[in-house]
């Protein structure tokens, strides 16, 4: 049981075991950006529609805003700063992204890329042959909204990922 | 928007998880995926002064087909459902259902059971599960009973759950030869909740003529429609474009949709005797093996 005040915690962000002291009513996402200074993970409506917060939870997407830090204890979490390499180098998505102007002012672009990262893991277990077409796409990043590139880069450049 | 403060409990058993619910009543909310109930708590629609969250309880994450029928624990998730070949096999207007369910992100957290619980009546799972004749196996502090979905909700928001009782599992029985089955809805944007939403399971004898027929309908009442008694009109004869038209009209009739932003209740009356009719003779087409 963990009254309101605050409870220890302990989980794996990024393949890092991570501690921390939280309420319980504290979010996922407000405790990657407030307490590990994880900010790349973005926190759009916090309700659940946007999608700008979508974080891996043991491997699947899921909504950091709608799951509380306490729920995360002892599991593993990936964010988007997982996909660079320690050297600044980006993920072949990231660098997708880049070329196919995937973003414009970059506030959906973590939760995207989080989306987009596990059709390519989902895809690659069941060892899909063929690239995904454009549907397979959209229907991966449906639950996250844009307002600026009116989504067209951005579908190009998950095909342009995971084809090549 | 954060919630109210509350005390997170994680129990590990039922028998610990019921204790909690006897205890604290009114007071206490389940939390298994939270896709509903989270944003309602940050929005301080819900305020519990305690949470118990079911996911470390071991055993509700159970998944299992055999020849009795499927079992789905409180806390497997829809996207589980959704991919389970075996499901696929045998009840796949589930999976037709499920992928209607927002988004990815969203089923990879919401579970089946839960989405019965939160008894949303235009919910695609709620009118699914209570067309494949499920039930609900619920444990409270007299131990366990079976409710079956036909007597299950009770309104928006509401079922025959008590406060101090927690949804365990859905059974769904196993499906006869020669069934088929079809989930149709109309929605403004995919993801979304359906304007109307129609589940149609059809049983056909060897010579073609129906011999079961169970119909409900999302978004049609206060509660997930059961419309069995409409669909009775179907038995003894082969499902035909007259036969499913007049059922769609019957549903329309028996329909007590609401008014809202995505659409008016005549609107929706019109879309169920269209969905209604297409669902039937999409379900007789797969019980016959033509789809």
């Amino acid at each position: 049981m963990s009254e309101p005040g605050r409870t220890a915690i302990e989980l794996t962000v990024n393949g890092e075991t991570r501690r921390g002291e939280v309420e319980p009513r504290m979010t996922l996402a407000d405790f990657l950006r407030e307490e590990l200074r994880l900010t790349g993970t973005h926190v759009g409506c916090e309700d659940g529609f946007c999608g700008a917060c979508t974080v891996h939870l043991d491997g699947s997407s899921v909504r950091s805003c709608l799951l509380y830090a306490v729920q995360a204890a002892g599991r593993e979490v990936h964010t988007v700063e997982s996909l660079a390499g320690p050297d600044g180098e980006l993920h072949p998505l990231q660098e997708a992204f880049r070329r196919n102007h995937g973003l414009q002012c970059g506030f959906c672009t973590p939760g995207m890329l989080m989306s987009a990262l596990e059709l390519a893991q989902s895809r690659e277990r069941d060892g899909a042959a063929e690239p995904p077409d454009e549907a397979e796409i959209r229907t991966a990043i449906a639950g996250n909204i844009c307002r600026c590139t009116g989504y067209q880069g951005i579908v190009d450049a998950i095909a342009e990922a995971l084809r090549d | 928007m954060k919630s109210a403060p509350f005390t997170y409990h994680a129990p590990t058993a039922v028998e610990e998880a019921a204790a909690l619910l006897a205890a604290h009543g009114e007071r206490a909310r389940v939390l298994a995926g939270g896709q509903s109930l989270v944003p309602l708590m940050h929005r301080r629609i819900e305020r519990p002064e305690h949470l118990v969250d079911l996911n470390r309880i071991v055993g509700l994450d159970r998944l299992e087909a055999d020849a009795e029928g499927l079992r789905i624990g409180a806390t497997v998730r829809q996207r589980q459902v959704e991919g389970d070949a075996a499901v696929a096999a045998r009840w796949p207007l589930l999976v037709e259902a499920i992928a209607e369910v927002a988004h990815p992100a969203i089923r990879n957290r919401g579970t089946v059971v839960g989405s019965l619980c939160n008894a949303d009546p235009s919910a695609e799972l709620p009118s699914a599960a209570l067309a494949l004749g499920g039930t609900i196996v619920a444990a409270g502090p007299d131990g366990e009973r079976q409710i079956p979905l036909a007597r299950f909700f009770a309104g928006p928001g509401e079922t025959a759950l008590a406060r101090s009782e927690l949804a365990l599992e859905l059974r769904l029985p196993a499906p006869a030869p020669r069934t088929g089955s079809a989930w149709l809805e109309l929605a403004r944007r995919g993801g979304d909740l359906p304007v109307a939403g129609v589940a149609a399971v059809v049983g056909l004898d060897s010579g073609g003529r129906c011999e079961r027929v169970r119909l409900a309908c999302a978004n049609a009442a206060p509660v997930p429609l059961d419309c069995g008694r409409e669909a009775e009109a179907l038995l003894g004869a082969a499902v035909d474009e007259e036969g499913a038209a007049a059922v769609g009209s019957a549903v329309a009739a028996a329909a007590d949709p609401v008014d809202d932003y995505q659409g008016s209740a005549a609107e929706r009356r019109r879309v169920l005797a269209v969905l209604v009719r297409r669902a039937l003779l999409r379900a007789a087409a797969r019980a016959e093996g033509r789809s």
